[in-house]
């Protein structure tokens, strides 16, 4: 009948079945189209992720083995002509024994240890003596060095063989490992063709060993001896940071956080305070390195490229994402919690310190983990300072001169000489994650720590 | 001699009628607690228009009225609870025991152990139930002995009607209670600090009829000690725990009176319609 027009009309019931069925069928299909693409980015991303960590460890991992010699060294009395080591005699003034000393050292720096490193190599590579050039360029020029301050340690070394591990050059370790397209001609390797014939040599009588080696870890930067570069200096100069961060950055960051979010009356200058650390945790890091090599370098008279300034730099550049992340971890106290605790009596400062902030710790710690895990991982603001010059010793001390770990992967990554630093420079990476993932472990550690207590 | 009558009203609503009492001027008895003129303001908002009225001690005076009415925003006035609220103003006075609150003098947390405050979702302390009851005497230094907090908080939640069901179990977190144990527990926390005055926003809306009605035998039960201020929006449990009600509408106080009167006889027609359910 004429029923078309009455706004009321009902669907007749077997249109709505069919209706409803094909809705849900579109319905159904969208959501299993959300839920592949969902699925799809997962996967991307862990691919990508897989990726990454795959091509860093392979070529990282073997950078923590290197090519080293296993052998007999005879401290030869006549190449270290030495007398006993001074030691403080009864009468004696200091200042006639540090002469004593000092005479002792000079001596012993005019030691010929490349000598007795050839005479070593010469017991397992008759040839050597013929060609020192080619043999001494076998191992790293760091262990003559390191011989000497053996010497320094014990000189009742001297007129003894030792069988030592010294490391062998940078460029035997890149020869070896196949790090180097071994049908390259002469005038394009590192390696005059002798030294290299003897490189596989000796590696196949087993005098050189792939060992692990602690260089990577023990010794700081060295541009002379590649192959005893080690992130110790870049190691200690980011602990030092992390240290100063810590210390500067929790502190000063929980303390303003609580203010802003506890006390603070909401006026517009408390506005204008919230709107700036927004703003300034968005601010490129670079920008605080300028800022850093302005005021603390230039009018405090920090020392440049010290850990002091770094830490300073990055404790300024993480303060409002500790600020941020605390607030956000005072917010989610319950109301009624508070409400309880000035319900029986206790004043507004009591509140935060007897209930607020035990219930927020979690929250705090992981802020300040997030903080200081990205200071650790920053390299631009450091550049700035100066921290990326080159250190050949591990800093003591905040105030002496250091890289960090990143600005160390940084300068490893321009080295020249790149079929070692490539390995190297992935190597420190490792590390660096490695710290990464300690100090994440340990945020969830205190996290979970803390949130089974109630 | 009409506290004695209160007393005496427990669980009996016609028994608690005194026909002396009504109004918002309590006819006898010693006065606890008097507001003249109150008026609360958030920002521009005002959201109560002047109310006064006289509670005596040992009397459960229960609020009602709609959502909005202002009868929380009117219970948190008696221990400046809307002190901590961003923007509200509070005007008048209220005295309890003929002193100012809001002199200038007063110490908002004296003020507070002398009124204790029970919620309307029960809020223990993320801590142990002693720790809950504790922490109030420890904060006002009421008990110095170790022996002295633990019989505060054995008499606390024996008072509470929590002892029994809890003594064994001291040591657990307050939050692993039921619902109406933890509201029980929040009412001996309250009490830990020797309040005159108690005042409940809705404690039983967050729980189910067994436990609201252990809550509500424990109110007949304190009133011997307190003065207690129940705000609710079941009329039944006004009703039952009360000796005087009050009706709010939208900031005003409408009517007070004895709470059969204001169930059964009220004079205002708005009361009238709230609690013979014609809106609300």
């Amino acid at each position: 009948m004429s029923d078309t027009g009455t706004p009321h009309r009902q669907i007749p019931f077997s249109l709505v079945a069919q209706r409803v069925e094909a809705s849900l069928r579109r319905r159904r299909r969208k959501e299993v189209g959300f839920r592949m693409l969902g699925m799809a980015a997962v996967l991307t991303a862990l691919t990508l992720l897989a990726v990454l960590f795959g091509s860093i460890l392979v070529k990282g991992l073997p950078a923590f083995w290197q090519a080293t010699f296993v052998i007999d060294v005879h401290f030869d009395r006549e190449l270290i002509p030495i007398g006993p080591k001074p030691v403080l005699e009864a009468g004696e003034s200091p200042a006639a024994f540090q002469q004593r000393m000092v005479r002792w050292q000079t001596d012993l720096g005019f030691a010929d240890f490349n000598q007795v490193l050839l005479d070593a190599l010469a017991k397992v590579l008759p040839e050597a003596a013929e060609h020192p050039e080619d043999a001494i360029a076998l191992i790293a020029s760091g262990e003559a060095f390191a011989l000497r301050d053996r010497v320094t340690a014990d000189p009742g070394i001297v007129g003894t063989t030792q069988r030592l591990r010294l490391l062998a050059d940078a460029n035997v370790d890149v020869w070896l490992k196949g790090n180097i397209d071994r049908s390259l001609p002469d005038e394009a390797q590192q390696l005059s063709a002798r030294t290299r014939a003897w490189a596989d040599q000796l590696y196949a009588a087993d005098v050189i060993q792939n060992r692990f080696s602690t260089a990577i870890f023990l010794n700081p930067d060295s541009r002379s001896s590649l192959a005893s570069a080690g992130l110790a200096g870049a190691f200690m100069g980011s602990l030092f940071m992390m240290i100063i961060v810590i210390v500067l950055a929790m502190p000063i960051g929980v303390a303003a956080a609580v203010y802003l979010e506890e006390f603070a009356p909401k006026r517009w200058w408390t506005d204008v305070i919230e709107v700036n650390i927004n703003n300034l945790a968005a601010v490129p890091s670079i920008i605080f390195g300028l800022f850093g090599a302005v005021v603390f370098i230039m009018w405090f008279d920090l020392p440049r490229s010290s850990a002091v300034v770094g830490g300073l730099v990055l404790t300024l550049m993480t303060l409002p994402t500790v600020i941020i992340a605390t607030r956000a971890a005072l917010k989610a106290v319950p109301p009624s919690i508070r409400e309880a605790a000035l319900g029986v009596g206790a004043s507004k400062v009591q509140v935060v310190f007897h209930h607020v902030l035990p219930l927020a710790r979690p929250g705090i710690f992981t802020a300040m983990i997030i903080g200081v895990a990205q200071a650790l991982g920053e390299t631009g603001p450091l550049l700035l300072i100066g921290m990326n010059a080159f250190v050949a010793s591990v800093p003591t001390s905040p105030f002496d001169q250091s890289t960090a770990l990143p600005v160390q992967i940084f300068l490893w990554q321009a080295n020249e000489l790149r079929n070692f630093f490539e390995g190297r420079g992935s190597a420190a990476i490792i590390v660096l994650l490695a710290m990464m993932i300690t100090l994440n472990s340990v945020a969830i550690w205190l996290r979970r720590r803390y949130e089974t207590r109630w | 001699m009409a506290i004695n009558v209160a007393r005496a009203s427990v669980g009996s609503m016609q028994a608690a009628l005194p026909a002396a009492r009504g109004e918002a001027r309590a006819a006898s008895g010693a006065v606890k607690l008097s507001a003249q003129d109150v008026r609360v303001r958030y920002g521009s908002n005002e959201a109560l228009h002047g109310i006064s009225m006289e509670i005596n001690a040992h009397e459960v005076v229960a609020f009602i009225g709609p959502s909005g009415c202002g009868k929380s925003t009117f219970l948190r006035c008696f221990n400046r609870m809307n002190d901590t609220v961003a923007g509200a103003q509070v005007s008048g006075r209220i005295a309890i025991d003929g002193r100012d609150i809001y002199a200038r003098e007063v110490d908002v947390v004296l003020l507070r152990a002398q009124v204790g405050m029970v919620f309307q979702k029960p809020n223990p302390f993320p801590k142990s139930v002693f720790e809950n009851v504790a922490y109030g005497p420890r904060l006002h230094g009421l008990a110095t002995t170790k022996a002295e907090m633990e019989a505060v908080v054995e008499s606390s939640l024996r008072r509470a009607g929590l002892w029994d069901e809890v003594k064994d179990r001291l040591d657990e977190p307050g939050t692993s209670l039921s619902g109406g144990q933890q509201q029980r527990l929040c009412i001996a926390r309250a009490i830990a600090v020797s309040p005159d005055v108690i005042l409940m926003d809705e404690p039983c809306s967050a729980l189910d009829p067994i436990a609201t009605g252990v809550i509500e035998d424990l109110i007949s039960e304190l009133k011997k000690t307190y003065t207690i201020i129940i705000v609710t929006h079941n009329m039944q449990q006004a009703a039952r725990v009360s000796d005087r009600t009050a009706f709010f509408h939208l900031g005003d106080l409408i009517e007070m009176g004895p709470t059969a009167q204001i169930f059964m006889n009220p004079t205002q027609k708005r009361t009238e319609d709230y609690v013979t359910g014609r809106y609300g």
